[in-house]
Formats: C-alpha cells, sequence, structure tokens
C-alpha cells in the first residue's frame, strides 16, 4: 500500500464530503463512493480519515472497501483498461485478448505499468454483449476485439 | 408553429453509444442545421431498440425505416436522400441472411417477428427523459387509476390474478409478496427496486431502467400505495451511470408533474423515491444482502425468516421486486389481470426479456412470450449460430443456472421448465454456444465467478466451492480422474442443501447441469486428456497441415513467440516448445491449415 501521509488540504475534502452526508455512519458507502471519486482511489489515511468523520471503527469501513469491488485500494493508471469477462466476452475469446494486453503490458490483472500509464483490470459485463469481446481504455469501448488489435489500440495513448 | 414531418429515433443504449451513436446524433442535427430542417426534423435519442448486433440503429418515423449499423459518415446520406428526397438508403436497411433481401421495416424482420414487447413496450420509442412523451404513451395512466379508482387491496389482488411472478430468477408471485408485506402494521414501510445486475451477460434491467425510467418510479408508486409505504428506494449499481443519470431526470421530472412527492394526484398519497448505489458485489442481488448493504453494512446475507415484508430496511417492512417486475405492473393495472393472464404458459403468465448473447447471430435484448421454445429464441429471432458453427449449448440463468443442450431446444420456457431441465430463469441472461466453448471450462468459468463473489459468510459457499474450483482446475489441465467427477457431484450436492442464501444453494448448477449433460466431454478431460474445443491449453496444441499451408507467412508474421517458421511458398511448421498456444496463428490463417490437436 502507499505510504501517503494524508495532506490539510485532502483531509479537508474527506471532511466535506462526509459533511454533506451528515457525517451519518449508514451513509458510508455512499460517503465512499464520493471519495473514491475525488481520489481515484481509498488508501489507508483515507479510509482512517473517513472512520473518524463518521464516528465508526476503520475496521468497518476497511470491511466495506473490501468487501465491494468497486472500491480499490490500489492507483489506477493514467488510463486505466479494463477487460470485460462477462460470459458473452468470454465465449467470443475476450481471455486471449487479455493475455495479450498481460504480454504486450508486461502486468497482471490488478497491476499497473511502472511507468504509471496503463493499469490492467477486468470486469463482469458492461452490457455491450453485441459488440463481444470489449475492452475499456477509460471511457471510451472498444468492441470486437482481438489479440493482433492490441498493439493498435494501445498505440492511441502514445503521448 | 411549425409541423414535425419526420421523427429520427436513434439508440442511446449503452451498446449503441460505444459504438458512436451520441456522434451520430450531434451529425444529425448539423446537418439538418445546414439544410434548414431543424424545425421540422426532431432527432431523439432513445433507450435501446434490443438489436445490439446491428447497432447503432437509427429509426425512422412515421415510415418505420430501421437503418442498421450507422455511422456517422452515413448520417449526410440519410438526410440528403431519406429525408429530402423520400428515397431509402437501401444498403443501410437490414439484410435479411435467408433470402438476401433488404428489410425496411423492423417488424418484418426474423428478430423481431416473434417477440412481444410488454415490459420493453416503450423502449426505443421514447426519450427516456422526457416525462410527456412517456405520458403520451400511457405512463402515469396505471397510477393514476389505482389511485383514483381502487382500494390496496384491490391492487394486490389484481396482481396476484394476473399470475406475474417475480422477474429476478426465483419467480416467486408478486402479488402474494405484496400481500404479506401490506398486512403487517408498521409506522414506516418500504418499496426497493432491485437494480443490482450482477449477472454476467445479462442486462436487460439496464436497458429499461434507460429507456422507460418512468415504468419503474409509477410502478414503485403503485406498489408503495397497495402496501401502505410512502418511501421507495432503488438499490443500482454504481457500474450502470447512464441508467443513473435517466432514473435522477425521471425522479425530478416526476416530482415536477406532482407524480412523486406529497399528496400526488390529490389523492392525499405520499411517495417518493431514492436511488442507493451498489459497489459491485454480486451477492448484493439476494434481498436480504441487498437490504444489509443500502444500510451501509457489509452486503452479507442473513437467514429467512424473518423475510423482509416483516422486517427489512431498517428493521421496517419491505417489499423487495426486481426492475423487469415492476416494469409489467403499471401495464398490468390499465390492460387488466385478465388481458396480462392470457399471454404465456399455464403457471408462467406474461413474457419475458432476455439478453441474448455470445455465438449468435443475432446479440440483442428480446422480449417474447412465457412457453416460446429456445428453437425459436435461437434460431428464428437469434439467426442461428455465428459462422455457420454447430450450436452446442445455451446457458440460462447466468452463474445460478444451467447449460442446455440440443435436447432441450423444443422445451417451451417458463420458470418451471427451465428448473426441471436443471437450470433455471434467472434474471435472463441467455448465453449461446457452439463447438468452439469447452463445457468443462465454462463450468469453470462460472465457478471462478461464484468464488470471487462469494459473500464468505457461510463454509458450504465459501469453502466448497473453492474446493470444487481446484477440482475443475485439474481437470482443465489434464490431471482430473474419475474420482474427481463423483467428489464434484457429491460436493455440489451438499453446497445445494446447505448454504445459506440463493447465491450458494444455486452456485453448483453449472457444474451439474453440465456433468449431466456434457459427461463426455468430461471423461475426455480425464481420461484421454483431450479438450476437443482447443480451450484447455494444457490439453491441446497447433500443428500445420503440410497439406492445406499454401506456405504464405501470415502466421509466422502475427506469431509473438517467433514459433512458426518455413521456407515462403513451403508448409510452415510451429515449434512447440515456443509455442505459447495463444491462437493468433489459428486465427489468421486463411486456409484452415492451422489445426487444434
Amino acid at each position: 500500500m502507499a505510504n501517503i501521509k494524508i495532506s490539510e488540504k485532502n483531509l479537508k475534502t474527506v471532511k466535506e464530503i462526509c459533511k454533506s452526508f451528515g457525517n451519518k455512519g449508514g451513509e458510508v458507502i455512499n460517503v465512499l463512493h464520493k471519495v473514491q471519486g475525488e481520489f481515484g482511489y481509498l488508501p489507508k489515511e483515507i479510509q482512517e480519515a473517513v472512520a473518524m468523520e463518521l464516528n465508526i471503527p476503520v475496521s468497518r469501513v476497511y470491511g466495506i472497501v473490501s468487501f465491494y469491488s468497486f472500491f480499490t485500494m490500489q492507483p489506477k493508471g493514467k488510463y486505466p483498461i479494463s477487460v470485460c469477462l462477462g460470459t458473452a466476452c468470454y465465449v467470443r475469446g475476450a481471455e486471449k485478448v487479455l493475455d495479450e494486453l498481460k504480454r504486450q503490458l508486461k502486468v497482471q490483472v490488478g497491476d499497473t505499468t511502472s511507468d504509471g500509464k496503463f493499469s490492467l483490470n477486468v470486469l463482469r459485463c458492461v452490457g455491450a454483449c453485441g459488440l463481444a469481446p470489449v475492452v475499456m481504455i477509460g471511457d471510451k469501448v472498444y468492441g470486437r476485439m482481438t489479440p493482433d488489435k492490441v498493439k493498435d489500440i494501445l498505440g492511441e495513448y502514445n503521448d | 408553429m411549425t409541423k414535425i414531418k419526420t421523427h429520427v429515433l436513434c439508440c442511446g443504449g449503452t451498446g449503441c453509444k460505444a459504438s458512436a451513436s451520441d456522434q451520430i446524433i450531434d451529425e444529425f442535427q448539423n446537418i439538418l442545421k445546414e439544410k434548414g430542417l431543424q424545425d421540422e426534423v426532431q432527432v431523439i435519442r432513445t433507450g435501446c431498440f434490443g438489436f445490439c448486433e446491428k447497432g447503432p440503429i437509427v429509426k425512422m418515423l412515421p415510415d418505420n425505416t430501421f437503418y442498421t449499423q450507422v455511422k456517422p459518415t452515413d448520417v449526410r446520406k440519410i438526410v440528403e436522400e431519406h429525408i429530402i428526397k423520400g428515397r431509402k438508403v437501401t444498403d443501410l436497411l437490414y439484410l435479411d441472411p435467408e433470402n438476401k433481401q433488404h428489410v425496411s421495416d423492423s417488424k418484418h424482420m426474423g428478430f423481431y417477428k416473434k417477440q412481444l414487447r410488454i415490459a420493453l413496450r416503450n423502449c426505443g420509442f421514447i426519450n427516456p427523459e422526457n416525462i410527456d412523451e412517456c405520458i403520451s404513451r400511457g405512463g402515469y395512466e396505471g397510477l393514476g387509476k389505482v389511485l383514483s379508482e381502487m382500494t390496496p387491496q384491490q391492487v394486490i389482488d389484481e396482481i396476484t390474478k394476473s399470475g406475474l411472478r417475480g422477474r429476478g430468477g426465483a419467480g416467486f408471485p408478486t402479488g402474494v409478496k405484496w400481500g404479506l408485506c401490506a398486512k403487517n402494521k408498521a409506522d414506516q414501510k418500504y418499496v426497493v427496486c432491485n437494480a443490482d445486475e450482477g449477472d454476467p451477460g445479462a442486462f436487460m434491467d439496464r436497458s429499461i431502467m434507460e429507456g422507460d425510467p418512468h415504468s419503474i418510479i409509477e410502478a414503485m408508486a403503485i406498489c408503495g400505495y397497495s402496501i401502505g409505504a410512502t418511501k421507495g428506494l432503488v438499490y443500482i449499481r454504481a457500474e450502470y451511470p447512464l441508467a443513473i443519470h435517466r432514473l435522477q431526470v425521471a425522479i425530478s421530472q416526476a416530482r415536477e408533474y406532482g407524480l412523486l412527492g406529497k399528496d400526488i394526484l390529490g389523492s392525499g398519497f405520499d411517495f417518493d423515491i431514492e436511488l442507493r448505489y451498489g459497489a459491485g458485489a454480486f451477492v448484493c442481488g439476494e434481498e436480504t444482502a441487498l437490504i444489509h448493504s443500502m444500510e451501509g453494512k457489509r452486503g452479507e446475507p442473513t437467514f429467512k425468516p424473518p423475510f423482509p415484508a416483516v422486517s427489512g430496511y431498517l428493521e421496517k417492512p419491505t417489499n423487495v421486486n426486481n426492475v423487469e417486475t415492476f416494469a409489467n405492473v403499471p401495464i398490468i393495472i390499465t390492460k387488466g389481470a385478465d388481458w396480462f393472464n392470457k399471454i404465456g404458459s399455464e403457471k408462467s403468465k406474461g413474457t419475458k426479456v432476455f439478453a441474448l448473447a455470445g455465438q449468435i447471430n443475432n446479440v440483442g435484448l428480446i422480449e417474447v412470450p412465457m412457453g416460446t421454445t429456445l428453437r425459436e429464441i435461437i434460431y428464428e429471432i437469434g439467426g442461428g449460430i455465428k459462422g455457420g458453427r454447430q450450436f452446442k449449448a445455451v446457458q440460462t440463468g447466468g452463474p445460478s443456472g444451467g447449460c442446455l443442450t440440443t435436447k432441450h431446444l423444443d422445451t417451451a420456457i417458463d420458470y418451471d421448465s427451465l428448473m426441471a431441465a436443471g437450470s433455471m430463469m434467472g434474471s435472463g441472461g441467455m448465453v449461446v454456444m457452439d463447438e468452439t466453448s469447452c463445457m468443462v471450462a465454462i463450468a469453470k468459468f462460472y465457478l471462478e465467478f461464484t468464488c470471487e463473489e462469494s459473500c464468505g459468510k457461510c463454509s458450504p459457499c465459501r469453502i466448497g466451492n473453492k474446493r470444487m474450483l481446484e477440482i475443475l482446475d485439474k481437470i482443465t489441465k489434464g490431471n482430473g480422474t474419475m474420482e474427481d467427477l463423483q467428489e464434484l457431484r457429491n460436493l455440489a450436492g451438499v453446497i445445494k442443501d446447505t448454504a445459506l442464501c440463493g447465491l450458494g444453494q444455486t452456485s453448483p448448477n453449472p457444474v451439474l447441469s453440465t456433468l449431466d449433460n456434457f459427461w463426455d466431454e468430461y471423461v475426455e478431460h480425464v481420461v484421454d486428456k483431450k479438450c476437443r474445443a482447443g480451450v484447455c491449453k494444457q490439453l491441446m496444441h497447433y500443428e500445420i497441415n503440410p497439406e492445406k499451408c499454401i506456405g504464405c507467412g501470415a502466421c509466422a508474421r502475427v506469431c509473438p513467440q517467433e514459433a512458426i517458421s518455413g521456407e515462403k511458398k513451403m508448409a510452415h511448421h510451429i515449434d512447440n516448445m515456443k509455442c505459447i498456444k495463444c491462437g493468433a496463428c489459428h486465427e489468421k490463417c486463411k486456409f484452415g491449415a492451422i489445426e487444434i490437436k
């Protein structure tokens, strides 16, 4: 886990978000959605700050962060890549596309490339099954993917 | 005032949006303006038309011309030819794969002919962000009728009589559920809409919320009136940003029109709706887990009873229904239970929406009367298997369902027949597979999903499924034994009998149904160490057939390992020591020379 100390500015942001939900413990999931939206991920220090503000144990916050797959404790790359492994994409060869992404980026699922540019994740169904197999980079959806298209789509992010 | 002569309906569902439907809409608006037609032609962003395979879809009214796979660069042609000159753009029309004729009206397409749209009645017809369009198609009539003419008990009786059953999968009679909740006295009750569609390969609920959000709001208010609840909550996946946006817009419009809030339509009935966001946990589709998640806890299920109808959200009586169930409610009220219960099969009334996906020609969202056969769905609506390959299996019910095979093709599908065949209705995902899918690998795929999503609370699900996954992994790697197959069955039986919630109790279904229907394939993996589909990498390798290879070198160029060698115009050879079995060469070869052995 990244060992960053929470700055005054970040603490203020957390406090404001918690306050907007009335500092109620029952709102912790909604608070975490907002906080992750702000910081991109939920490192330990941020979770501690949320627990303090909502007056609930840190263990409860961590319990929620680790339970729900939407929450992440790892920072994402500049361009987060998600490979859909829903059934429709799976039967149309999504795994081969994933293997090729792993090979070219030299990372495993859940990791970020050493330059921080791409992170690779899988998800279950984006609902664009007509375009299966589907890969998302940021908000952009690439449909009807094949392993030999991987190089081209990564090439779009040469900045 | 100028009169609008043509409406351009452009699909704004997630699938079509992903293939640039927003740019198509912008392009229409720009070109119409350029031609001075912006007052005569209205461009509407609708919900999903269902025919996702051929998206983006653009439909022209009043003549119902249905353009498929439209690109932003086609827009000018549609404006100049269709709108200005009144000539159809033939090459954008759907090409009937049977008779190679262009079809202009969607009514005449195989994909739509057998469908009956009740829950999806407005999807693709209205702008979901405009309440007036919804009202003009009968929206909120049901709520008006209930509040002015019916007592809460009459509403419950009508829904019970209609025979509507829960569309989330289990098929519990909706009217009975409402009745149970109505009976319990409390100072506050809740209506909850379960929109946590987590089943991989299913997108029915999302399409309804994106295409016709008002039908959900109306139904929740009707339910609230009948059970005595004034508060509604929609539990929706955070992964569905478009559906969330459309619901938010719809809720605020309904409030503005006095269809939500205090004293609705002057009846004295108060009802309002809030959204709650899921955070990606499949188990939260189970109602007790969903309720815990809404309370800001880990989404772990609890034992029933007490049922949510007695003690649910914040320990108050709570009625939970799925999105599609709610979408049926308003039209049952306006058209009557006797209209609805004439549709469908004996014990399953009405229609069911399925997300048809996988190795099928027409991927999309379909709605058919209960009792339609799999053959009709796969071959007539779905247009058969991709690339002319052979049908092998169809998976229904997602991770809780099973794989059906050719012998089930003529089964009339409803809740009970699917259950009898070892699968279940589930929420409506229907994934078609051909001979390129390995059934052992599919069973493993679903079990991986279940293991990932198991909340870990009860040991049969947490540990039992993990053990089953290990056995399957062993089999796909060629190390399985016949005893392992027996062990799979034993474990599956124990998990089914002892797991705490619906997720655990149904999780062995994909394994059991593949063991039943594809026993030969398991035996091949175990005894012959072969995977006939060529999916399990340890059990296959690629070879080049020298008779078919022309030595073009295309395979060698795509090989990431440089494992293929050979002289130009001579048969090539794969070095299996270097090969990582990525399959790139197999896909690239136009001559079918690379064979799976």
